[in-house]
């Protein structure tokens, strides 16, 4: 390396104050809010640079649907037309759901490389690392929405309520996925190798795609199989997004994916903040 | 000097790994202004005794003060004061060097356009500005290292941990990484740094603190220390072989001993001491019209160091303190 020495920033000598202070950097508000977008910035650059990681969670919708409305629809509800109005939003719910396993197997393998050394030399909030990174993975979740919404309109799909209402609806998606990352980290701060993270995760949200109204009305499933179907977190997602779509009746279905969210929050944002703390 | 000088603080560091005692006490104290540097073969407890200070890892017994807070219980405050260039490069692969450099400049609360041009700075700096736009992955080893150096002195920390920031740089690059951290002394900062190479030590350090199966086993300027394992070494091959008796005598009047050894074939060795045994060699050499094919002066290697501080071999491997821990 040349040293050129005109150019070369003087480190100050500094006072008892800090270094940091003396740059002019204000102690502002809301340091973890301001750190943790900083490095949510850093998980959309890297989502940017390897859009491949997103393959699975934009054609999986479209595989899926096309299979499902044009294999089964006839034989589930009559019309493929009306099995699709019937299926986007559970499709939707399924996609976003498995979207949240990524998080804990790339943490999982993330928290082995010396960036972390990093950030726990910094002095930011311990959790902002893991704030940033489930915030950065909105917009992989945006991108899910978004492709199977299209491609539902592509084969015929149509929304029968208002804008507003349905934005509402995808949104509510989005923000159920961004709780259910919260289990996806512990798993991943919990387990030793993505390889775990990624099957425990997959068991995990699995019976709650099938053992669900995504497919079939709760009333077409064995009376044993209902009692879960109905406290089913996904259950009420997609029941509410289909209020939301489709003008169905809400009932309290919002409230009880809003309350779900919540206590994923609730319970495995500081499990995983514990098993972040000790695994470093 | 009082201890209110003394920016890095620590007595009777422990810290165990399951069966493993990676350090068993260890004192450190590195003044204001100044670099120690830690010395110790692989696995002697260097990292772990860095990671404790930069607050990475906790100690299992002892106390460690940086800046005059506890690391243990001010962990905040010792980051506000500390850059680190931890063994392993720590930076972001998928990023290109510039953003490396923002992201840490805006986690350390600079606003957006003040963290570009520190970044700029510092890549300018590094002779990293040709590469700042491309990925970390895409990266030499050399260039890693010098981003993960740039990323630790982004807040123009107070106190510098440097481990083993020369490993694995060419000489050329490595006399470069030698001229950053004496700029960065001159102006202010306080360096810990770790090494293996006793050269570097020397190079660099106010002091140096010799470590080994996570024990001090000396401290010392490295005057002080050059002193107790025996300075330099010079060593001379003639070009003509049969010229090597006519040497040997030359080389006996500069040295401290009187011994030349013979360590390779056609290379004569001796202990010397003082600046000028280099000048007089040559000069003696110059006069009796004996030309050299090589001249070179030595400081004692590790191994050397160990031997004599300790009477035995350092032990370069990690089983050998296990089996005696154990
Ligand atoms: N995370 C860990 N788990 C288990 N053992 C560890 C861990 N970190 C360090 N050790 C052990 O502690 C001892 C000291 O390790 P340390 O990394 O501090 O040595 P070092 O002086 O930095 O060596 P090197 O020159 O190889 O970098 C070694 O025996 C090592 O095996
Ligand atoms: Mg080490």
């Amino acid at each position: 390396m040349t040293l050129d020495l005109t150019t070369k920033p003087r480190v100050r000598p500094v006072s008892g104050t800090g270094p940091h202070a003396v740059d002019g950097a204000s102690r502002r508000p809301l340091p973890l809010v301001r750190h943790s977008l900083t490095l949510a910035k850093r998980s959309l650059i890297k989502t940017w640079r390897t859009p491949e990681a997103l393959i699975d969670v934009t054609l999986q919708p479209i595989i899926f649907l096309v299979i499902f409305v044009y294999i089964f629809g006839g034989a589930v509800s009559g019309s493929t037309s009306g099995y699709l109005q019937y299926l986007l939003p559970g499709i939707l719910a399924q996609t976003i759901a498995q979207g949240a396993i990524a998080i804990g197997v790339n943490l999982n393998t993330d928290l082995e490389k010396g960036i972390f050394d990093r950030f726990r030399s910094l002095p930011i909030a311990r959790s902002a690392p893991l704030v940033g990174a489930v915030i950065g993975d909105v917009a992989r979740y945006v991108i899910v929405t978004v492709s199977t919404l299209a491609t539902g309109y592509v084969m015929g799909f149509r929304i029968h309520t208002n804008l507003a209402q349905a934005i509402a609806g995808c949104l509510l998606a989005v923000l159920f996925a961004l709780s259910l990352s919260w289990v996806s980290v512990f798993v991943g701060m919990k387990v030793r190798t993505s390889g775990a993270v990624q099957g425990i995760m997959f068991l995990i949200v699995m019976p709650l795609s099938f053992a669900s109204n995504v497919f079939v009305p709760t009333s077409s499933l064995p009376g044993w199989m209902q009692g879960f179907v109905n406290v089913n977190p996904l259950t009420h997602l997609v029941a509410a997004m289909r209020g939301l779509f489709q003008g169905d009746p809400l009932g309290n279905h919002v409230w009880w994916t809003l309350a779900w969210c919540a206590g994923f929050v609730a319970v495995f944002l500081p499990l995983a903040m514990r098993a972040y703390r000790r695994k470093v | 000097m009082t201890s209110h000088d003394l920016v890095i603080e620590a007595e009777g560091l422990v810290r165990r790994f399951g069966r493993t005692t990676a350090l068993q006490g260890v004192d450190l104290s590195v003044a204001r202004g100044t670099v120690l540097g830690l010395l110790g073969p692989n696995g002697a407890g260097k990292t772990t005794a860095v990671r404790i200070l930069a607050t990475l890892l906790t100690a299992d017994a002892g106390y460690a003060r940086v800046c005059g807070y506890d690391v243990a219980t001010h962990a905040q405050q010792v980051r506000q004061s500390i850059g680190l260039t931890g063994q392993y490069a720590s930076v972001d692969e998928d990023l290109t060097g510039r953003q490396n450099l923002v992201m840490i400049a805006r986690l350390l609360d600079m606003g957006g356009a003040q963290s570009r041009r520190r970044a700029a700075e510092l890549l300018e700096w590094f002779d990293l500005a040709d590469a700042a736009d491309r990925t970390a992955k895409t990266y030499s080893g050399g260039m890693r290292r010098r981003l993960d150096l740039a990323a630790s002195l982004v807040g123009r920390p107070e106190v510098i941990f440097l481990d083993e920031p020369t490993t694995g740089l060419d000489p050329g690059k490595r006399e470069d990484m030698w001229d950053v951290i004496r700029s960065l002394v001159a102006d202010g900062s306080t360096v810990l740094l770790t090494t293996q190479y006793l050269d570097e030590a020397d190079a660099l350090a106010d002091e140096i603190t010799v470590i080994d199966h996570g024990r001090v086993i000396a401290h010392d300027t490295p005057e002080g220390l050059k002193r107790v394992v025996g300075g330099q070494t010079l060593e001379v091959r003639p070009s003509d072989p049969s010229r090597l008796e006519e040497t040997a005598a030359i080389l006996g009047a500069v040295a401290t001993a009187g011994v030349v050894e013979q360590p390779r074939n056609g290379v004569l060795s001796v202990p010397v001491a003082g600046d000028d045994a280099l000048p007089a060699t040559v000069a003696r050499l110059a006069s009796a019209g004996i030309g050299v094919t090589e001249l070179s002066l030595h400081l004692p290697s590790l191994d050397e160091v160990f031997f004599t501080l300790t009477g035995r071999t350092a032990a370069h491997d990690d089983t050998t303190q296990h089996a005696e821990v154990a």
